[in-house]
């Protein structure tokens, strides 16, 4: 029964950590898999809606919800400019340039954020009714996690919604099989990138600020983080919505599991997951060929 | 995709020009001089500012490593600290346990990465792209990862402390000048430089730009692809490998950063600045990046990286081929 009971908790925070992965990593896939670009700087958007949130309520005493609202609108706005002027000029172009410029983007974002907020963590103080533990089948859970398993699963479930049955959704998917032929049906790709774009970070955003008390809001946050939504997006698969869906539960479990259980290795055995599997298969578990 | 080098442009038809030019590709001009001369000018410029010359010049050899294998072979790597890392390591384990003789180590921190790189090169070379890009990555990661769990024999967070380097050749102490460390790394510069110089010219340096412009007609006319993009890439981690070396011979600290992310961007970042594919964009790029980062600390050493961040997207967006290609570009003019 004892070991019953970690295997659950190990699974439930991992389900927790693999939401916050994939609402991070999702707009990176379809921006990664429809405009090809190499963007390093994803985690910056994240990062944002972290910040935002947690100065929102740390120093306007804003409640949660509105907080991280505000955060995701804000970050999703401020993606825009950042997508015409920087972005949309290396679409298509070499992947030094597109490196050079994320990479210059990271930098920038976490001396700007330690400029503004100081070195330190950011603290996240939570409502007093997520702090403690909800009794469930096998033993007592973080109400914490179960709020992010909660949203996580209505906000994909929204995405895929969105994505599977709407028009703009239909056009993503179009313009990410085959773009020239998007372009020639009458598809306004420039201003489906921008909207896709902004999309894509507003996700982070709310990722980030969901997850603030998983991984923790400090400058070097877009640079730490980086590889491991890369990692999620190159075993998912590039252009894809569910792939990295799998691929964040996958990531997200094994991560709790050897935190818990093999603490000396560390992310050792997750990196060395993700090399097998990209050896494997290059294009991802759920890339198509 | 990268042919943005000197080299690139191929005539339909050669004509008596262009081979004669190809002919005399490899002679050395005189401006080849001029970093030797620039370094030992700054020896006697700035004689109080040594110890950071010893460090432009063996991390000059990181980028010329790095230029070998993106600029002529055309592999785009984020990873190439895994083989920086491994040669600091191996270097800095020998001199903490009992090895101090700087040569023997050096050579030792070579073999090492390229061993390494050798057998990481042999399974993540198969694919391109982006799932290349990531694979080089994790590798780093990966053994970023070890280093940092490993910490009783790396000393983990902490760097590898303790480190005993005997003089070199039996002679020359590294003092607190850092007179010996500038020009053992000068002259480890020098024979790394004309070696990698003598392979990008050679045949097999022909058959690399040949695969990075176009893959498939290599293929086509029977060059064994994989066997060259796997030498080259052991040559690149040796080179890393010594330069790791260098520097963890010459400061007697090895950091855990050697391994990281930050130090395979870094690299990449310095050599874009002084221009892919060239062969000396390493020796322009290098410098300033360095020379400035020491500069700016000084003043302030936290938001030093947003402006070398400032500097990369303005970069980017305005000074496309680094240094090197904004002097192509005024000299067309």
């Amino acid at each position: 029964m004892n070991s019953l009971a970690t295997v659950f908790s190990i699974g439930f925070h991992g389900v927790a950590f693999a939401m916050v992965l994939y609402l991070i990593s999702v707009g990176l896939s379809v921006t990664m898999g429809m405009m090809g670009f190499v963007n390093l700087a994803h985690g910056v958007f994240a990062m944002a809606g972290g910040y935002v949130m947690t100065s929102l309520m740390n120093r306007h005493g804003l409640p949660l919800p509105a907080a991280l609202a505000l955060a995701t609108v804000a970050v999703a706005a401020a993606s825009l400019p950042v997508e015409r002027l920087l972005y949309r000029r290396l679409y298509g172009g070499d992947e030094l340039d597109q490196v050079l410029l994320t990479m210059g983007l990271v930098f920038m974002s976490g001396a700007a954020a330690q400029y503004l907020c100081g070195a330190l963590q950011q603290p996240l103080r939570l409502p007093p009714g997520l702090n403690g533990g909800v009794r469930l089948g096998f033993g007592e859970v973080p109400a914490y996690d179960g709020l992010l398993i909660i949203c996580g699963a209505l906000l994909v479930t929204a995405l895929w919604l969105g994505i599977e049955r709407s028009r703009f959704g239909a056009k993503i998917r179009a313009a990410v099989d085959n773009l020239r032929m998007a372009q020639s049906l009458g598809i306004d790709t420039s201003r489906l990138f921008s909207l896709t774009f902004a999309l894509g970070s507003g996700l982070a955003a709310l990722g980030g600020g969901l997850g603030a008390a998983l991984i923790t809001i400090t400058p070097g946050y877009a640079l730490d983080n980086l590889v491991y939504f890369l990692v999620v997006v190159a075993i998912g698969g590039l252009g894809n919505i569910r792939g990295p869906f799998l691929a964040a539960l996958l990531v997200g479990v094994a991560d709790s599991a050897c935190k818990y259980l093999v603490p000396q290795f560390g992310a050792f055995l997750i990196y060395a997951m993700t090399l097998a599997i990209l050896l494997w298969r290059p294009r991802g578990l759920f890339g198509r060929a | 995709m990268l042919g943005r080098g000197a080299d690139a442009v191929a005539a339909p038809v050669a004509s008596t020009a262009t081979v004669e030019g190809f002919a005399r590709r490899h002679r050395f001009r005189p401006y080849e001089a001029l970093p030797w001369v620039a370094a030992l000018s700054a020896y006697f410029l700035f004689p109080g500012y040594l110890p950071l010359a010893a460090q432009i010049l063996a991390t000059i050899l990181f980028a010329l490593s790095a230029d070998l294998v993106l600029g002529y072979a055309g592999i785009v790597t984020l990873g190439q600290a895994a083989f920086f890392g491994t040669g600091a390591y191996t270097a800095g384990l020998l001199a903490a346990h009992g090895w101090g003789e700087p040569l023997t180590g050096l050579a030792a921190a070579g073999a090492a990465a390229a061993a390494v790189g050798f057998l990481s090169g042999l399974v993540i070379l198969r694919s391109t792209g982006l799932s290349l890009l990531m694979q080089t990555l994790v590798v780093a990661a990966l053994l970023g990862e070890a280093a940092n769990k490993a910490s009783g024999v790396t000393g983990g967070d902490d760097g590898l402390q303790g480190m005993q380097m005997w003089p070199l050749l039996g002679h020359f102490e590294f003092g607190l000048y850092g007179r010996t460390a500038f020009f053992y790394c000068l002259a480890v510069l020098f024979l790394c430089w004309l070696a990698v110089r003598r392979i990008v010219h050679s045949a097999f340096g022909r058959s690399l730009t040949g695969i990075r412009e176009n893959v498939a007609r290599m293929h086509a006319i029977g060059a064994p692809v994989v066997w060259r993009r796997l030498t080259a890439y052991t040559i690149s981690a040796a080179l890393a490998g010594i330069s790791g070396g260098l520097i963890a011979q010459t400061t007697g600290f090895v950091a855990l950063d050697s391994l990281s992310l930050e130090r395979s961007g870094t690299v990449l970042i310095m050599l874009i600045i002084g221009g892919v594919g060239r062969l000396y964009g390493a020796f322009i790029g290098v410098p300033l990046y360095m020379v400035a980062q020491d500069r700016f600390s000084s003043i302030e050493p936290v938001y030093w990286y947003f402006w070398i961040g400032l500097l990369m997207v303005l970069l980017v967006t305005f000074a496309r081929g680094g240094v090197l290609g904004l002097l192509d570009r005024l000299r067309r003019r």
